[in-house]
């Protein structure tokens, strides 16, 4: 079987985020990025299941300008057997991403996808679900824990409240949480094939599918700073403030 | 030329730096109070190390190494010496002296060193024999067909966890143009080898738990076999194998300066007095601007010289500026990081007063900074004939 995984190049975790002067997003020039920290996840329970003998190639796929093959570089040194690099200057929104997707899942034709339940700039947590729509796939978002079995992939997900269990019918789209497992570090060996490994690059609009924005950034900015605390003299101050004031009771 | 690091470079950099701001890192403060590595820890470093195919980088792929070049191992080297020389010592990369082994030598102790079986430590100081190092004491005399071994060495780095100690001994004496010299040969010495012991050594301000050893010698017998290299070559090996040791010093120092600046910046930039965030103030400012210039420089210098080293040409001024420059610049650095903090960076909390201890050592061992200036204007005035 051939599970396509995703990795997106988003701003470090471990670097703090700035908003541009003039509001027009986060500053990216010459900060460190790294690959998102869920995709890590997603690239190694794929690489567990290629060494429990359930997969038998793993295929990186990431959308983005030049400096995106550095982290398809990582995914192949991690253990990817080979990337994809969908070449674009622009920003895809979610649903672009996941048409562009299906494009390649049609051509890959994978019996599995595993995205990142979502990238830490976007924050968005929509592509994979909209990929399953697209592609008519089940769909297991949130999992912390996923067993093949022949043509069911039974998951655990991590919803409100606690753990929820079900089996879905493969090929299907599989988003990653944080508890999934923990991603290895790329081996020494992995870092020095990984440059003998094919990467494919495809400009997107060899794709033919419609990525154009549906949406307006209206303005970015920085949330608000923290006020200092107050204390309160008695349970009821304390009620009425969340009510009135905090309005979250 | 270019000074941008290669695709496998830079993911060389970023696994050595995720490996040791996670395993290395949280357990940083108590290893330095405590003294001494959990032997459990010590364990797990070294398993994950091998896991990852990252032990032994530094020696050639022919022997199972990692096949690392010098300008790679270099930024292995300084990843590392971000974090606390106590544990990054259990990434395993054995001495490179240890490839002149020859014949039984080879399963014995190279091997095993490469595959992470056998611990190797070096010992060449002696009480009386730092700089000068012809002038040791420690002496074998030939009976029958072994070596008969009797002196010490002190200031033996790790030798507390090593399994066998590649030690110089003198035997022998030879005139030279400056008088009667040792001749010196290089010895593998297994740890329970009869007359050999190796005790605890001092108590060091810099690197807390990364102990140095005293080795004593009473009537040691070690046969003929056990000679690495030549008989009277310790000279000829010594500068053939630990020429670049050097430069692993330096790299250290250019990643804890970096790390310790990197720490500092956002406090200068969010610190706020006299109602501002004190980076505002020049004096800061100037301190900060002074410090990534000496760090970047001795960064570049340190490249450079492995660079040469891999280029074949000569690089032993270039190592030695490299050597004094970062291992000065961390010292600068360290100390201006305590200053920025003010009180708060000689508390333990913070790890300033740990890196500005551990920094001390740099300048004095693998040749002191007097001995790097020393080789530096050697080799700028003897092609003059001064």
């Amino acid at each position: 079987m051939k599970i396509l995984v995703t990795c997106k190049r988003v701003l470090d975790p471990y670097v703090k985020a700035r908003v541009k002067a003039d509001g027009t997003g986060v500053n990216l020039d010459n900060v460190k990025m790294a690959m998102n920290p869920f995709d890590e996840i997603a690239i190694e329970e794929a690489i567990r299941m290629r060494e429990a003998g359930k997969a038998d190639e793993i295929v990186a796929v990431s959308i983005g300008a030049a400096k995106t093959e550095e982290t398809l570089r990582t995914a192949l040194a991690m253990g990817a057997d080979r990337a994809v690099h969908v070449v674009t200057e622009d920003d895809i929104e979610p649903l672009g991403v996941a048409k562009v997707l299906k494009s390649l899942v049609e051509s890959e034709q994978p019996g599995l996808v595993i995205m990142g339940k979502q990238a830490i700039d976007g924050d968005s947590n929509q592509a994979g679900q909209m990929l399953a729509a697209l592609l008519g796939w089940a769909q297991g978002t949130n999992v912390s824990n996923v067993e093949l079995d022949g043509d069911t992939a039974n998951i655990t997900r991590e919803i409100d409240g606690g753990l929820e269990r079900l089996a879905l019918k493969m090929p299907c789209v599989l988003t990653s949480d944080l508890r999934l497992n923990e991603p290895r570090y790329a081996s020494l060996p992995n870092i020095m094939k990984a440059k003998k490994k094919p990467m494919d690059k495809k400009p997107i609009d060899e794709l033919g599918v419609d990525t154009a924005p549906r949406q307006t950034l209206v303005s970015v900015s920085e949330p608000p700073p923290r006020a200092a605390g107050v204390k309160v003299a008695s349970v009821d101050e304390l009620v009425d403030k969340l009510k009135n004031e905090a309005q979250v009771i | 030329m270019n000074f941008g690091l290669t695709d496998e470079q830079q993911l060389i950099v970023d696994t050595v730096r995720s490996f040791v701001e996670n395993e290395i890192y949280p357990f940083e403060a108590e290893v330095d109070k405590a003294g001494e590595v959990p032997h459990e820890l010590a364990q797990s470093i070294m398993q994950r190390c091998k896991d990852i195919g990252f032990w032994a980088c530094n020696m050639p792929e022919s022997v199972g190494g990692g096949g690392l070049n010098h300008l790679d191992f270099t930024l292995v080297e300084r990843e590392l010496g971000r974090s606390s020389m106590a544990l990054n010592h259990f990434f395993g990369r054995p001495s490179n002296i240890l490839m002149a082994c020859e014949g039984e030598q080879i399963e014995k102790y190279l091997m095993p060193a490469v595959r992470g079986e056998r611990f190797d430590a070096l010992a060449m100081t002696e009480p009386d024999a730092g700089s000068d190092v012809r002038g040791m004491k420690c002496s074998a005399k030939l009976d029958g067909g072994d070596w008969v071994v009797n002196g010490s060495k002190h200031f033996i780095s790790h030798a507390n966890v090593a399994d066998f100690v590649i030690t110089f001994i003198a035997t022998g004496e030879e005139d030279t143009p400056r008088g009667k010299k040792k001749k010196i040969t290089c010895f593998l010495v297994d740890r329970d080898t009869p007359g050999f012991d190796i005790l605890p050594g001092y108590n060091s301000v810099s690197h807390r738990g990364y102990q140095n050893c005293i080795l004593s010698f009473k009537d040691c017998r070690l046969p003929a076999g056990q000679i690495l290299g030549e008989l009277h070559g310790g000279f000829d090996i010594m500068n053939t194998w630990l020429y670049a040791t050097r430069l692993t010093v330096a790299a250290m120092s250019v990643g804890r300066a970096r790390r310790a600046f990197e720490l500092t910046l956002p406090w200068c930039a969010e610190r706020e007095q006299f109602g501002q965030p004190i980076g505002k103030f020049q004096g800061v400012s100037f301190q900060l601007a002074d410090m990534i210039t000496e760090i970047d420089a001795a960064d570049w210098l340190t490249l450079a010289g492995a660079w040469r080293l891999d280029q074949g040409l000569p690089a032993n001024r270039e190592i030695a500026s490299a050597k004094v420059h970062a291992t000065e610049t961390l010292a600068k650095v360290t100390d201006t990081c305590i200053q920025l903090h003010g009180g708060m960076g000689l508390m333990d909390d913070l790890p300033f007063e740990r890196f500005w201890r551990d920094a001390r050592v740099e300048r004095i061992w693998d040749g002191t900074s007097e001995i790097q200036r020393h080789i530096i204007s050697r080799d700028l005035l003897r092609p003059l004939g001064a």
